[in-house]
């Protein structure tokens, strides 16, 4: 092995579920592997021990949906060299981005008994809004995987492997019948980012866009699409609003559609 | 009795099933045709009792669907949902491992020295054995051989079945896939279900395929036998009612402006479904990956789409953003260029673009509409 200093590695965590940290901790096998080669500096959910900063690596979990967690953010940021996004969350506000297409105050009263003590931002939003980010990985939960490789590729100074185009080019790799075709099933792996590996479509399901867009969504031909398949405006809206609902293409193509 | 070369001879549906088995005892693994998720794949094959007996199929653009078949064949429907590209050039393959040594690396295996099985490819159609042949062609070309391709391919046995139906978005006829099997097979069957019989016309057209004919139970072809399966790819190709136009290389030369390319790019969903069924289409990418300590990398090729940005990214950035370069990319490289590079068209008219693109984009019909547009050469 070349010398090489271990680099820290922190894990953050913002509005979330934790399942993506988790899948750190679901590494397993591999878990062992990385702990040696990187130096677990950070991170809640699996040691109290805390070392502290700067880091060579942050992974960071959840949206960003408080005034705390502007500043928060900010602080990560300046202690990292290197900050990489994990989950729909992270990357595009996550499922609580639901939230955005309404005034969050109405919810705040429904919800809480004391809405004078929230202090919440009206949108659920994506870390890049808020500083910069060097790697975004997708999912709802993210890949295990993919986690893997992108730690591995940082580690060792190369570009991930993570493809940014149709879900349908893994489905189809993977020797899958497409859904769609053989069984009128709506899917939108065809405007989804790959990285699940072809999950639903494996057991007979379409695809429910947990990776977001993909590199070219063609929003308003998937639409049509399910249209077609008999999909109502408010079904093709929901279709659309998902995970990923506040990411770019799917909340344009989703304020398209309803009824 | 002992087979030739040529010579027609008739078995049993149950002599089929010792086929399978004795090529499985030969240490020969049986690929073909089985039903799965509703439609029929080619998987390894224990037996008869495994395929699509009964099952018949329909399909149109954007649409397949598994049907019962009228008359009880084991090959009644027309053609599996991916070709046998997967088998004879899977998704994934590894090209070689290495391991640090030093400043440098140690390559410790790569492809050239792997001793892949040999197989048997059982229900192969014509215009899948046209698009065999259209691999053999790009992967046999002087300077660039395929190592892997071409270990795998070298021990593939052929069993052809010749097609007595097509279905909506067959159109070998017109592509010159097909329907009659022509080329190099080592056997090749007319399955022939009439009165209650079930037999299979066979056909040996290698001296493996002779040898294997020589140890089932089988007796000389009738005339009668000889005419119903003579007449089976001349009825398939009757039933075809899509056509390529056979000025396809023009139009598409005379078509590269053409407005047309931004209507279907309205349609499109770049999805890469068409390239990836297509039997012919043989684009990869290639991809580095190391453990975690550095100290070990591999290399892999993956199957890659021209419809992906990633496949035309050069230092600089993509060449081809937009759907509409891409989609005419792929239109013009099989229908035109190929023919200046390979001497072919690599299109064989199996019209599995059509059934599986999502949208049904139709190939044959975005000819159509390209000609009209103005790619005709203006002497009609
Ligand atoms: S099942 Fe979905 S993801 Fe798979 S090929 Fe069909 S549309 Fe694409
Ligand atoms: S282009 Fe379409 S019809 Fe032609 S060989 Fe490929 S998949 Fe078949
Ligand atoms: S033509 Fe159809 S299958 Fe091919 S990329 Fe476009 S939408 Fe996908």
């Amino acid at each position: 092995m070349p010398d090489r200093k271990r680099p820290k590695l922190a894990v953050w965590k913002f509005s979330s579920c934790d399942g993506c940290q988790l899948s750190l901790l679901d590494c397993e096998l591999e878990l062992l592997a990385v702990s040696e080669a990187v130096e677990i500096a950070y991170f809640l959910e699996a040691t109290r021990k805390v070392v502290k900063g700067p880091y060579d690596i942050s992974l960071v979990e959840g949206s960003i949906t408080t005034p705390h967690d502007v500043e928060a953010i900010r602080h990560v940021r300046r202690q990292s060299r290197k900050l990489i996004t994990i989950g729909a969350c992270a990357t595009a506000g996550g499922i609580q981005a639901l939230r955005n297409f309404k005034d969050v105050k109405d919810f705040i009263d429904l919800v809480y008994a004391h809405p004078e003590y929230i202090d919440t931002l009206d949108r659920s939003s994506a870390v890049s809004e808020h500083v910069r980010v060097d790697f975004e990985l997708r999912g709802c939960p993210i890949n295990k995987h993919q986690l893997l490789e992108v730690l591995n590729a940082s580690l060792n100074g190369r570009r991930p492997n993570v493809h940014p185009h149709a879900e349908c080019v893994e489905c189809k790799m993977r020797g899958n019948v497409c859904v769609t075709v053989a069984k009128s099933e709506p899917c939108l792996g065809p405007v989804v980012h790959a990285g699940c590996g072809g999950l639903c479509p494996s057991v007979g399901r379409g695809c429910f866009g947990c990776f977001g867009p993909m590199e070219t969504p063609n929003t308003v031909a998937m639409a049509a699409k399910l249209a077609e398949m008999g999909l109502d405006g408010r079904d093709i809206q929901r279709r659309f609003r998902g995970f990923n609902a506040y990411a770019d293409a799917f909340r344009r193509e989703s304020e398209v559609h309803g009824g | 009795m002992r087979a030739s070369i040529g010579d027609k001879v008739i078995f049993t549906h149950a002599e089929l099933d010792r086929l399978i088995a004795l090529l499985w005892g030969d240490g020969i693994p049986v690929v073909g045709p089985k039903v799965a998720d509703g439609a029929v794949v080619y998987e390894p094959l224990g037996g008869i009792g495994e395929m699509p007996w009964g099952w018949s199929d329909e399909s149109g653009p954007g649409h397949y669907r598994l049907v019962a078949g009228e008359d009880g064949a084991l090959f009644g429907y027309s053609l599996g949902a991916q070709g046998w590209k997967r088998h004879l050039y899977p998704p994934r393959q590894n090209l070689f491992r290495a391991e640090r040594a030093g400043r440098g690396f140690r390559i410790l295996r790569s492809v050239g020295d792997d001793a892949s099985p040999p197989m048997a490819f059982l229900g192969v159609r014509a215009c899948e054995l046209t698009a065999i042949g259209v691999l053999d062609r790009v992967f046999s070309q002087e300077g660039f051989e395929e190592p892997g391709y071409r270990s795998r391919r070298g021990k593939v046995i052929i069993i052809a079945v010749e097609c007595a139906r097509a279905v909506g978005t067959c159109f070998c006829a017109s592509a010159g896939g097909g329907p009659a099997v022509d080329g190099r097979f080592d056997i090749k069957l007319n399955e022939i279900v009439e009165d209650g019989g079930h037999v299979f016309l066979a056909v040996a057209g290698s001296d493996t395929g002779a040898a294997l004919l020589s140890r089932l139970s089988v007796v000389p072809a009738s005339d009668a036998q000889i005419i119903i399966a003579a007449a089976q790819p001349v009825e398939a190709a009757r039933q075809q009612s899509r056509r390529m136009d056979a000025e396809a290389p023009g139009i598409l030369e005379r078509s590269l402006e053409s407005p047309h390319w931004d209507d279907v790019a309205g349609r499109c969903l770049t999805c890469g479904n068409c390239t990836m069924v297509c039997p012919t289409c043989f684009c990869t990418t290639v991809e580095d990956v190391t453990d975690l300590s550095g100290n070990h990398a591999e290399r892999w090729r993956l199957w890659d789409s021209c419809f992906t940005i990633d496949y035309s990214h050069i230092a600089g950035g993509a060449l081809r953003q937009k759907a509409s370069s891409r989609y005419r990319q792929w239109l013009t490289h099989k229908l035109s260029t190929w023919h200046r590079q390979f001497g072919m068209s690599g299109c064989v008219g199996c019209g599995r673009c059509i059934a599986w693109c999502p949208v049904g984009i139709d190939i044959t019909r975005e000819i159509e509409s390209l000609r009209k547009a103005g790619g005709s050469d203006g002497t009609d």
